[in-house]
């Protein structure tokens, strides 16, 4: 058994608090039940399901901690853990940086959770590549994809009576469609707390018509250019930049963040002033849980307001030092747009790309925060508002920051799940002028 | 590589996460040195087997895991966090209508695995309706009851934490004396206690260690707020705590004054150096781009060799089987059908093993039984073969799998990841100075930096730790902003000259990611100093204004 309800998970807490003699205890149990189906080349090749559950406790001596955890969570279990994590206690050096736990919080519940995505079955599972398959058979194309779903549930409790419970869900459907011949190839990705508003069959056509309409590309010199992200596109550069968001960091001078002679940008208009990012942890197109991974409650915050950078990561340790009121660690990023779909950008475009996804990311310099990375499955050129012709895949050298100086509109937001970042995110597409390609690549 | 893992326990952006490492449970140091017993994991294994074979499986392997990591983060004079990990669980394979089902559990009781086993049957039967192709596997004979576990001469585990945290403090010390600003510096353990069974009549108990110390050192002028940092130079190892014990004879002071190391670590000399290299990266000249011949050091080859042989010769990618994700391959089969492809210069030759010493790929059996050992991939600059295993090989005519099957936990299903992949050393007799003196206008590169390449890895782009501009033969300055863009057949056609076996090192990562669910593995990749010939050099400085 992985998923335990609230009155068990609280009893079996209670116990761990209750049997600890430390200074400090802090208890959390997590569970879950994963599914996935993995499929390519028109065929199912992997598909699995995984049960587990873990109990962690953490206490302190002073400023001396020990972390211990199990899974196993009968009484004799349960003593154990707690003994193994005081005896490490007290062999550990002390922690200059250690931060007492945290006080009782108040957690509003949010809608992570779906019964819908909970309850489903490897029949589901095989449906999903069922939907994906039999299409891209009968247009002779090829589709490979990967659809993952889980339920969990997280309990946190500590000495000073904090405690909290919640369950949630998540889908992730990703699908790439190749032509047979391999010179065209079309992506669409879906992630959502709940399937009910899925549905693979209508996803997979965004995929077929790419593949079919990517192939055969023409090359065009590198060089800057107008683009136009996605949003799955442009999640990747943006999440990147959001790890830069560390107070610490910035104030210790190696971030994008920190100002020349001392300090952070906090309250600097660093971006373009239609770039405005909040977190929300109860907003129901991309609620997570309540708490973070401190337990600290989560608020909604805004991050960036018409450009400027009004929050900064703070742990609990440097809010102190700082002065600072230390608050929960976002754990979702919402960009605000407009109404406009990534087909309406690209009908108002005179002449630019439009790039499907981004590909292998990664940081070239942290000091400017130049990223470098490649376009993939379905790059298109645009004129007169129209998308004129497939072509060759660009790798890119730019900086998110330079990116969301150069904003010539934003679209409308849509949930993207990221393989790279722990953030939920809802991202609109955007249209960007001078954006940097800086060489071709022959892949499909 | 896999980013959000090398971030999450690099410590190198967020070191709250590693408080709860989804890795696996937070566990006493002392039951470190526990292990499962081998009587209980047969009896377990055979549950299984014979549950699978009941339920109408043609085949099952069983994989019972005890995974063990432990952590030691530090930064300048403090500790920040001692981490043990410990995974325990069963993963169950079968092949039911032709199709595979897997389902893992941690509950290790009877009842538990013979619940999961037939979740794994039930599994396979849904997905057997979509099949086209029935799994066809290599045949594998069973080995009876054997053991394996990597030559270590000290136990990381054992080592008494104090004695690991005075050593990366001594490291930080160091570091800060020689003018760093910040340091950041991390000792990583790994112990894979892994037994596999299967219904070809195996039951292999294997006790696979590796480590890893990886620093950054960051030197800061903040008059201009410019900051730059150079990473250590340590290789993760296939090895025990003797590697952080350094020996004269691995010590390697390269053209130009720069230290490398071979099959043990200085990591106190390193951060000081490196405290040193940073403050000059501060102040050295912005590399003006074009073409230059390129020197590449073996801390910095193994990266591309990685993303530009290793990647793209794996049977799966070429296949389609991760053309959603990791993408597919511009060595497609028809280039390797042909015989006569033209991978890289006739004196390039790559090979694949997982039994090199030291090596993180180096293991007795893969994770579906098949004995280790090493092959050719490309051969005299021919492409000759893949990286295949035994649901594979028939597709490349071969009758046996050449075992580079792994999962990195007992709960994810097992699969082909990549092998050690390793520039053979040149047969001439050439060292790394004698290299460098025929080079008129090139750029020296050491230690491994940004690095990205496409779905079909084909176009790449790498940076580095340390570049030293080559003029008339001879290393001069240090040089900034440097990565190089190649297209990977040009790339290894260009190759100009391989140094001697004595240069030979390995380097590698531990966290390679690969798969969906995604899955992390480590694999080394050895080389000597080699020489490349009129390589895209860009320059990478922008300005925020």
């Amino acid at each position: 058994m992985s998923m335990y309800t609230e009155t068990e998970a609280r009893a079996i807490l209670d116990k761990v608090i209750k049997l600890s003699t430390a200074d400090e205890c802090i208890a959390q149990l997590d569970g879950s039940i994963d599914g996935n189906i993995r499929y390519a080349r028109n065929a199912v090749s992997t598909s699995g399901i995984i049960n587990d559950a873990q109990l962690s406790v953490q206490v302190s001596f002073g400023k001396r901690v020990g972390i211990a955890t199990i899974n196993e969570f009968d009484d004799a279990s349960l003593k154990k853990v707690v003994m193994r994590a005081e005896e490490l206690a007290k062999l550990a050096p002390e922690n200059p940086e250690f931060m007492p736990g945290i006080e009782k919080q108040e957690y509003k519940a949010t809608p992570t959770f779906s019964a819908k995505t909970a309850a489903i079955t490897p029949e589901y599972r095989a449906s999903i590549a069922a939907a994906s398959i039999t299409p891209c058979k009968a247009n002779k194309l090829v589709a490979a994809g990967f659809f993952s779903d889980s339920q969990r549930f997280s309990a946190i409790a500590n000495k000073k009576g904090n405690f909290g419970y919640q369950t949630s869900t998540n889908a992730d459907f990703t699908c790439t469609v190749r032509t047979e011949d391999g010179t065209g190839s079309g992506w669409v990705a879906r992630n959502t707390a709940n399937v009910d508003s899925f549905s693979a069959a209508d996803d997979i056509k965004t995929a077929i018509d790419k593949a079919k309409r990517s192939a055969d590309a023409k090359a065009l010199e590198p060089g800057k250019y107008t683009v136009i992200l996605e949003p799955a596109a442009a999640s990747g550069l943006i999440s990147f930049m959001m790890f830069g968001f560390d107070a610490r960091q910035a104030d210790e001078g190696r971030s994008f963040l920190s100002k020349k002679g001392g300090g952070n940008k906090l309250g600097e208009q660093v971006f373009d002033e239609r770039v405005s990012i909040h977190a929300d942890p109860a907003d129901p197109t991309c609620a997570v849980l309540p708490w973070d991974e401190d337990g600290m409650a989560r608020e909604k915050t805004t991050i960036i307001t018409k450009g400027k950078v009004d929050f900064l990561n703070y742990s609990r340790f440097w809010a102190k030092e700082k002065g600072k009121k230390a608050v929960g660690r976002p754990g979702n990023l919402i960009m605000a747009g407009g109404d406009k779909s990534t087909m309406d950008l690209v009908k108002g475009t005179k002449k630019g790309i439009l790039v499907t996804r981004t590909w292998y990311i990664r940081m070239v310099d942290p000091q400017t925060v130049l990223l470098t990375g490649l376009t993939r499955d379905g790059t298109f050129y645009i004129e007169d508002g129209e998308i004129k012709y497939p072509i060759k895949n660009f790798r890119f050298n730019e900086s998110p920051v330079i990116m969301l100086n150069n904003i010539e509109e934003i679209g409308k937001p849509v949930r993207v799940g990221d393989d790279e970042s722990p953030l939920v995110m809802m991202i609109p597409p955007l249209k960007l002028r001078d954006f940097t390609f800086t060489s071709l690549s022959d892949a499909v | 590589m896999d980013r959000r893992d090398f971030l999450k326990y690099s410590g190198s952006v967020s070191l709250a996460a590693l408080l709860l490492p989804s890795f696996g449970n937070v566990i006493a140091a002392e039951s470190l040195t526990d292990k499962l017993d081998v009587g209980m994991k047969k009896r377990l294994a055979d549950t299984a087997l014979t549950v699978a074979k009941a339920d109408g499986a043609t085949y099952c392997d069983v994989r019972i895991g005890k995974y063990l990591r432990q952590f030691v983060v530090t930064r300048e004079n403090k500790v920040q966090n001692v981490v043990n990990t410990e995974s325990t669980g069963v993963g169950i394979r079968v092949i039911a209508g032709g199709t595979w089902g897997f389902a893992a559990t941690s509950d290790l009781s009877p009842d538990g695995v013979a619940k999961a086993t037939k979740q794994a049957v039930q599994i396979a039967k849904a997905n057997s309706k979509l099949t086209t192709e029935p799994v066809q596997l290599a045949p594998v004979k069973g080995v009876g009851e054997v053991s394996w576990a990597t030559a270590i001469k000290r136990n990381a585990m054992e080592v008494p934490i104090k004695e690991k945290v005075e050593l990366l403090l001594a490291a930080n010390a160091a570091a800060m004396k020689a003018g760093a600003n910040f340091v950041n510096s991390t000792l990583f353990q790994v112990n894979e206690q892994k037994y596999f069974a299967s219904s070809d009549g195996s039951y292999i108990d294997q006790d696979v260690h590796r480590i890893w110390a990886p620093m950054s050192v960051t030197a800061i002028d903040k008059a201009s707020g410019k900051f730059r940092s150079r990473d250590g130079m340590s290789a993760p190892m296939g090895m025990g705590y003797e590697y952080m014990d350094p020996k004269k004879e691995d010590r390697i002071e390269l053209p130009g004054g720069a230290v490398v190391y071979k099959n043990s670590y200085d990591i106190v000399e390193d951060a000081r150096l490196g405290a040193e290299q940073a403050q000059q990266k501060l102040k050295a000249r912005s590399v003006k781009p074009g073409k230059f011949d390129l020197v590449l050091d073996p801390t910095h080859l193994w990266l591309t060799i990685h993303e530009s042989v290793g990647h793209p010769l794996e049977l799966d990618r070429v296949l389609g089987y991760e053309a959603n994700f990791a993408g597919t391959s511009f060595a497609t089969m028809d280039k390797l059908k042909s015989g006569d492809y033209k991978y890289g210069r006739p004196d390039v030759t790559l090979f694949a093993d997982k039994i090199q010493p030291n090596s993180l790929g180096y293991v007795g059996y893969d994770d579906e039984g098949v004995k280790t050992k090493r092959w050719d991939l490309i051969k005299d600059g021919i492409l000759v073969n893949y990286q295949a295993i035994r649901d594979q090989v028939h597709i490349i005519d071969e009758k046996a799998s050449q075992g580079c099957c792994y999962a990195d936990s007992w709960s994810s299903v097992q699969f082909q990841r990549m092998a050690n992949v390793s520039l053979e050393p040149g047969k001439k007799k050439l060292s790394p100075t004698e290299m460098i003196k025929d080079v008129k206008d090139g750029i020296y590169i050491i230690g491994d930096g940004s690095f990205s390449i496409d779905q079909q890895r084909y176009n790449a782009q790498f940076g580095g730790q340390l570049f030293y501009e080559i003029k008339d033969g001879k290393v001069g300055e240090m040089i900034e902003d440097v990565a190089y863009q190649i297209r990977t057949p040009e790339f290894w056609n260009a190759c100009a000259a391989v140094c001697d076996e004595s240069d030979y090192r390995l380097n590698g990562s531990f966290f390679d990611g690969k798969g969906q669910p995604s899955q992390s593995s480590a694999v080394s990749h050895g080389s000597s100093t080699t020489r490349f010939n009129g390589i895209n050099v860009i320059n990478t400085a922008r300005s925020l204004g």
